[in-house]
């Protein structure tokens, strides 16, 4: 019966369920449905499914081939254990809202044509503010109402591209296009703005971490993987896309250098890490789609891990602030040690997971004599085992202690940190297993070289070098609450003083002219009441004789005019 | 703003002695990774040697300039450093309160 439902519905469809349910009985079935869902995709095979015709347009509901095969497996493995995560304190609320945000991007990476894809993109928004919603704090309704903006924009966005290039290619298939054309320029800008493009990517470090502890990690797992499967399939070898990674990379190690917020810190790490996808799919070789689609893989795995471990604090101590945590290895010595598993993977050492996929995207760079950038990236590398392999883990587990004495996070959260660890040391010791078997292209990509290991090694010891030098000579940043000024200042802030002075320059004009009608109104009835008035001059009650005078006097003009205005010959009798 | 709602998992009053808070600990782990940086360092120049000598080489360089030692060392050395002093620089223009977008 599975096999004939498209696997995405399988979890939309079973999470209406989920209200109804309590208990054991929940935790089993939202279990059950990624699994089933799973199996589903699995059962279909290689192929197009789902194929109908609406309005002379030809929709493909199911395509799997091996790059959207590859975002389904990781689409599942994230649901899966993002709900065990869940299971302490989540909501129902909480598990419906991640079925189907789950559910969404596994129908969007199947998608075979633009029609779907842009459903799919519109429900991935709907469905996933609710985790930002379920926190229940006034900023996190905030957050939530600025990031729908934003979402459904990227839909509106990406559903004009799609107008435009149907109307001149007549074809809504979603394949390989080629900017230049209004259509799938508006198509990449729409995708971009999930992608967290530059200047387009505050939604995701302004909403990520007002959400709940468990849906940052359904949050950090799909939007900005969906977008960057889009780019994949659309946009492959897209030059400009090199150039916009580049800079994806740069920026936001520095925001994450002094983000008080750890989660924050996430965020801004997520940006950097797409930037690495970004960059691969617009060199676009066969080496660097396949590193960046083994990157988004392992980046869901330890950005996850990360954004869990960085959760249970928030469960068991109620803030991520660097400037409140510290000594928490002491209460939470698990939930720290698999923490330091999810940065060592981000950092890339040798045998965890970001080793064997973001290396392939830099080799891929240098094989296409891409030196400069090559250089970035490198440099970039260094930032995030700042960020994410030092201060995530530094000052949230070991820093100096904070005084705050809690428990280990409850077991359920353990388990699901457990998972992805396991997940992210198998994939960075044996990619050959599953991951690399998986990728879209065949791998020849050798990630255990002696020059490799040594040199990532080298790079990273002496990062750390810097590290102990900087800290041990007061020369870290010190972690200090504070708010740092990004792109969104601009609608947060400057466009809001904008809206409000247009609203008090139109209050006032409003004002202006209510004033001058009132006076105009009030000399138009005085007037009206000084000459029509009980005393006015036409007011007056005039005797009958005088009546009779001025019907006698218009009778006479009416006269004279009659005269004046006939010829004088007609007036003539005839001759 | 409502506060958040947090589960400390009941009373704790466990403030016994932990690993790190003996500061002898890190400056054990401090040491060894003195220890192993200059193993790396030293690396390098062995495997240099080998390039020149036309030996099995341990890294073999994409770039000659990646080649020379220590590159990847002092790389990540200078690109950490430069990232945190420009933070630091980025700070004074874009840090404030952090309320600034409540009030």
């Amino acid at each position: 019966m599975i096999g004939s439902l498209p696997p995405a519905a399988v979890m939309i469809l079973g999470a209406l369920l989920v209200p109804l349910l309590r208990g054991r009985a929940r935790t089993g079935w939202v279990l059950l449905l990624p699994a089933a869902s799973l199996a589903a995709l699995l059962a279909l095979g290689e192929g197009e499914f789902g194929q109908i015709s609406i309005f002379s347009y030809e929709l493909t509901l199911v395509r799997i081939d091996g790059l959207s095969r590859i975002f389904g497996w990781l689409f599942h493995i994230a649901a899966f254990i993002g709900l065990i995560f869940a299971r302490r304190g989540g909501s129902a609320l909480e598990d419906v809202s991640a079925l189907v945000y789950a559910g969404a991007a596994v129908g969007a990476v199947q998608a075979g044509d633009l029609i779907t894809l842009f459903v799919f993109w519109e429900l991935l928004a709907l469905s996933s503010v609710f985790l930002v919603w379920a926190r229940g704090t006034e900023r996190s309704y905030r957050a939530g109402i600025r990031y729908l903006l934003v979402q459904v924009g990227s839909g509106v966005v990406l559903l004009a591209g799609i107008i435009a290039h149907a109307r001149t290619t007549g074809s809504v298939a979603f394949g390989p296009m080629e900017t230049g054309a209004l259509g799938t320029n508006l198509i990449l800008l729409g995708i971009g703005i999930k992608a967290a493009f530059p200047l387009l990517h505050n939604w995701l470090t302004d909403a990520y971490p007002e959400a709940t502890y468990s849906g940052a990690v359904f949050l950090s797992a799909f939007t900005t993987k969906v977008a960057v499967y889009a780019l994949a399939r659309g946009y492959q070898g897209e030059e400009l896309l090199i150039y916009v990674g580049v800079v994806m990379t740069m920026f936001p190690i520095f925001y994450a250098v002094i983000e008080n917020d750890l989660r924050r810190v996430l965020g801004y790490s997520m940006i950097n890490q797409i930037g690495f996808m970004v960059c691969g799919v617009g060199i676009g070789t066969e080496m660097a789609m396949n590193g960046a689609v083994a990157h988004a893989f392992n980046d869901v795995l330890f950005k996850g891990l990360l954004f869990m471990s960085t959760g249970a604090l928030l469960y068991r101590t109620g803030t991520t602030k660097c400037s409140e945590l510290g000594g928490l290895y002491k209460s939470m010595p698990k939930t720290a040690a698999l923490c330091v598993v999810g940065a060592a993977s981000i950092s890339a050492f040798p045998l965890f997971s970001g080793f064997v996929s973001k290396s392939m995207v830099m080799a891929a760079a240098l094989e296409q004599n891409l030196d400069v950038v090559w250089l970035f990236l490198l440099f970039a590398s260094a930032g995030v085992l700042h960020h994410a392999g030092i201060k995530i883990p530094f000052y949230g587990f070991f820093g100096p202690d904070s005084g705050i004495c809690t428990k280990e996070a409850p077991t359920s959260m353990l388990i699901a940190m457990g998972m992805a660890a396991f997940l992210c040391v198998f994939n960075g010791t044996w990619p050959t297993l599953f991951l690399y078997p998986n990728l879209p292209y065949e791998v020849t990509y050798e990630p255990f070289t002696s020059a490799h290991v040594i040199s990532q090694l080298q790079l990273l010891f002496f990062a750390v070098l810097a590290f102990v030098w900087l800290r041990l000579t007061d020369r870290e940043p010190h972690e200090l609450p504070s708010t740092n000024l990004d792109a969104d200042w601009f609608y947060r802030r400057f466009g809001r003083g904008l809206a409000f002075a247009a609203g008090g320059v139109a209050s006032r004009l409003r004002d202006a002219v209510a004033a001058r009608t009132v006076t105009v109104a009030g000399s138009v009835i005085g007037s009206a009441r000084r000459y029509m008035g009980p005393t006015g001059v036409l007011g007056r009650t005039w005797p009958t004789g005088t009546s009779v005078i001025w019907v006698a006097i218009l009778l006479l003009l009416f006269l004279l005019l009659y005269y004046a205005s006939t010829p004088l010959t007609s007036a003539l009798p005839p001759p | 703003m409502a506060a958040d709602t947090h589960d400390t998992g009941g009373k704790v009053n466990d403030r016994g002695r932990h690993y790190f808070d003996d500061p002898k600990r890190w400056k054990r782990l401090i040491a060894i990774l003195i220890v192993v940086c200059g193993v790396l360092f030293a690396l390098d120049f062995v495997n240099f040697l080998q390039q020149r000598m036309g030996w099995h080489e341990l890294r073999h360089p994409e770039r000659d300039w990646e080649g020379l030692p220590p590159f990847y060392a002092v790389y990540g050395f200078l690109a950490y450093t430069v990232i945190v002093y420009t933070a630091k620089a980025l700070r004074k223009g874009v840090m404030r309160d952090e309320d600034y977008y409540d009030r």
